[in-house]
C-alpha cells in the first residue's frame, strides 16, 4: 500500500482502528446521515429514476388502449396487446430472426471466445500481446466505422448481404467481450487444481471437463449472455450488414416514422422482463455457490 | 507430436477459430475499407483502385461542419455525463453500504431495453404535444410553437442519457478502490472535507475518469441514432452522413473515405489524450 500522505508529523497519527469501508462510510448502518449526504441520496434517487423514465413509458403504453396509428396518448388500460402480440407479422419475423441470431451469437461467440479466453488467460506465448491489442481495437471501435468497414469488405467481394451476414458481424463484435470475461475468470484459477488432476492420472480432455471447465463456467455464462444482450440490442452494425433481413431493432427503427404499434412496446417490456429475470437469477446463483 | 510441442501449440489452436474471426471480420474489413475509399467507379461498373486521395479533400471539405458538430456533441455529453455520474459514482462507492450492486444493478436497467427503443421513448416523451409539452401547452406555460425536439439540446441530452451508466460504472470501480485509510489518514491529519476530496479521493479517482471519458466519447461522438431521432436536419453528425452515404446514395468511396476520417480522428485524439495523462493510466484503466 502506497500512501500519498507522508512527511514527518510530530505526533504519529493513531493507526486506524479500522481500515474497513464501515469506518467511513456508515450507510449500512446509519441510513440518513448528515444533510449533505442526504442530499446526495436523493440526487443519486433522481438520476436513477431519470434512466428509468422511459422504461416506464414504455412498459406503460404497452397498456395502452390506442384506436389509432400513432400510440401517444393515453386512452384507457388494456391488455389486448399482450394478446395480439404476433399479429403484425414482418414485427413478428424481425423478432424471429432477432432471437435466432441473438441465440446462435451466443453459441458461436461463447465458443470460440471461451478458446481465446483460455488461451490467454492460461499460457504466455508469442502473438498474445497482439492479440489483446485486436481485442482492445474492437471493443473501443466506433460502432459506425466497425459496420462501414464490414460492409466495405462484403461490397468489394460481392457477399449478398442478410441473415449470414448479420450473424458473422454479431460474432465479430462480442467475441472479444466473452474473451475478455472468460479470461478474467481463468486468471483467478489456482493452477495447482489442474496439475493435481493430472498428478491423479486425469488427460488432458478429462482435466478440462471436470476441472477446468465446471470452474471457468460463471465466466461462460456471463460472456454468452453478455453475447446474447449485445446481439440482441445492435442497431448500428446490423443496419449495415442487414440488406433486406430485418432484426426488431431495424424494424422498430423503419417503423418509427409511420408510428409505433403497441406491439413493439409488449416486445419491449417482456425483453426488459426477461433480461431482468435472468440477470437476478444468474446474480442469486452466483451469490450461492461462492 | 510429442508432449512438449503439443503444450506449446495448443494456446494457438484455442485462439485459432476466434483469432481467424476477429482476423477477417475485424482486422481485413478495415484495411477493405481504406481500400474503397481510394478507389473511383459507381455500383454497376465496379470500382477499381487509383489513391484518389481527392476523396478525402472533399468529403472534409464538403462535411467539416457535422465533423466538428460530432466532436463538439460528443464532448460535451461527456463532460455532462462526468458532471452527473460522479456524485452518483461516489455515493454508491462511499455510502452504498450492503445494496451496492442493487444500485448499480438499477443503474444498468435502461441497458435491458433496447438502444433504438430507449431513444425513441425520449423522442415520444419530448415530442410537441406529447406527454410533458402537451399539458404545458394547454395551461399555457408554454408558448404554442415551443419544441425541445430537433435543436442540440436534445441530442446532447439523448447521448448525455444513453451513455451515462458506461461513465458511472469506471468511475464507480474506482472510487470503490479508495483506500478508506487514506481517507482517515487525512481526516487525522486535520484536513478538511475538501481538502481530503481534491488532494486524495479525486487523484485516486482519476484512473476511472480517464477510463469513462474514453468509453463514452468515441461511441457518443460517432453515433447517429440519436441525432435522426431527436434531433433535426440541422444538427445531423458525421455518422449520419456516413450512415446515408453507405446505405442511401451507396456513393461508397466518400462514405468509407468519411469513415476513416472519423476513425483517425477518435484514435489521433486517443492518443493524445493517452499521451498527456500517462499512456500507463490510460491503456491500464481501459484494460479493466
Amino acid at each position: 500500500m502506497n500512501t500519498t500522505v507522508s512527511g514527518p508529523s510530530p505526533s504519529p497519527p493513531p493507526p486506524p482502528v479500522t481500515a474497513s469501508p464501515a469506518a467511513v462510510a456508515p450507510g449500512g448502518r446509519r441510513r440518513h446521515g448528515p444533510p449533505r449526504v442526504r442530499l446526495l441520496t436523493i440526487y443519486t434517487w433522481a438520476v436513477i429514476v431519470w434512466l428509468c423514465l422511459p422504461i416506464a413509458v414504455m412498459i406503460l403504453f404497452g397498456f395502452n388502449d390506442t384506436r389509432g396509428r400513432f400510440n401517444n396518448t393515453w386512452q384507457g388500460f388494456t391488455v389486448k396487446w399482450y394478446g395480439r402480440l404476433f399479429q403484425i407479422q414482418d414485427l413478428t419475423v424481425a423478432m424471429r430472426n432477432s432471437l435466432i441470431i441473438a441465440l446462435l451469437t451466443m453459441v458461436i461467440a461463447g465458443g470460440i471466445g471461451t478458446m481465446v479466453g483460455l488461451a490467454l488467460g492460461r499460457y504466455r506465448f508469442r502473438g498474445a500481446g497482439a492479440t489483446n491489442l485486436v481485442m482492445f481495437a474492437a471493443i473501443s471501435s466506433p460502432e459506425i466505422v466497425m459496420g462501414a468497414s464490414l460492409l466495405s469488405l462484403f461490397v468489394t467481394m460481392s457477399v449478398p448481404l442478410g441473415f449470414v451476414t448479420i450473424l458473422i458481424a454479431h460474432v465479430m463484435f462480442s467475441v472479444s467481450f466473452v474473451a475478455v470475461t472468460v479470461r478474467a475468470r481463468v486468471m483467478t484459477l489456482d493452477p495447482a487444481l489442474e496439475e493435481a488432476a493430472r498428478d491423479l492420472g486425469a488427460g488432458a480432455w478429462a482435466t478440462f471437463r471436470y476441472v477446468t471447465f465446471p470452474m471457468i463456467f460463471p465466466g461462460v455464462l456471463a460472456g454468452g449472455l453478455l453475447a446474447f444482450a449485445l446481439s440482441i440490442d445492435d442497431f448500428v452494425i446490423t443496419s449495415f450488414n442487414a440488406g433486406s433481413t430485418t432484426t426488431f431493432p431495424l424494424w422498430i427503427w423503419g417503423a418509427t416514422k409511420v408510428g409505433l404499434p403497441p406491439q413493439v412496446n409488449v416486445m419491449g417490456t417482456l425483453i426488459f422482463a426477461g433480461g431482468v429475470v435472468l440477470a437476478i437469477g444468474t446474480a442469486m446463483a452466483g451469490r450461492r455457490r461462492s | 507430436m510429442n508432449a512438449r510441442l503439443r503444450a506449446r501449440l495448443t494456446p494457438y489452436a484455442l485462439l485459432l477459430p476466434g483469432g481467424l474471426w476477429l482476423l477477417i471480420f475485424f482486422v481485413v474489413p478495415l484495411v477493405a475499407m481504406v481500400s474503397l475509399s481510394l478507389q473511383q467507379g459507381d455500383i454497376v461498373n465496379g470500382y477499381t483502385l487509383t489513391w484518389h486521395w481527392q476523396t478525402y479533400v472533399d468529403g472534409i471539405r464538403q462535411y467539416h461542419d457535422q465533423i466538428i458538430r460530432s466532436l463538439g456533441y460528443g464532448g460535451v455529453s461527456t463532460v455532462l455525463q462526468l458532471a452527473i455520474g460522479y456524485p452518483v459514482a461516489y455515493w454508491i462507492a462511499f455510502y452504498g453500504g450492503r445494496r451496492k450492486s442493487v444500485y448499480l444493478f438499477l443503474l444498468l436497467l435502461p441497458f435491458f431495453v433496447s438502444f433504438v427503443l430507449r431513444t425513441i421513448a425520449w423522442q415520444f416523451f419530448l415530442s410537441d404535444n406529447g406527454i410533458l409539452l402537451g399539458p404545458l401547452k394547454d395551461i399555457g406555460m408554454v408558448p404554442e410553437d415551443f419544441h425541445l425536439l430537433a435543436r442540440s439540446t436534445a441530442v446532447i441530452g439523448g447521448l448525455t442519457y444513453n451513455y451515462l451508466p458506461f461513465m458511472v460504472l469506471p468511475l464507480y470501480v474506482a472510487l470503490e478502490r479508495v483506500d478508506r485509510g487514506l481517507v482517515e489518514a487525512a481526516h487525522d491529519l486535520y484536513a478538511s472535507r475538501v481538502q481530503t476530496f481534491v488532494r486524495v479521493v479525486l487523484p485516486l479517482s482519476l484512473p476511472g475518469v480517464f477510463a469513462g471519458v474514453l468509453i463514452t466519447f468515441v461511441p457518443a461522438s460517432s453515433d447517429y441514432v440519436n441525432a435522426s431521432i431527436l434531433g433535426g436536419p440541422q444538427n445531423s453528425m458525421i455518422g449520419n452522413v456516413i450512415q446515408n452515404q453507405y446505405l442511401i446514395n451507396q456513393t461508397y468511396p466518400t462514405a468509407a473515405a468519411l469513415s476513416f476520417t472519423l476513425m483517425a480522428i477518435l484514435l489521433i485524439g486517443i492518443f493524445m489524450y493517452a499521451r498527456a495523462l500517462g499512456t500507463e493510466d490510460v491503456l491500464e484503466a481501459a484494460a479493466r
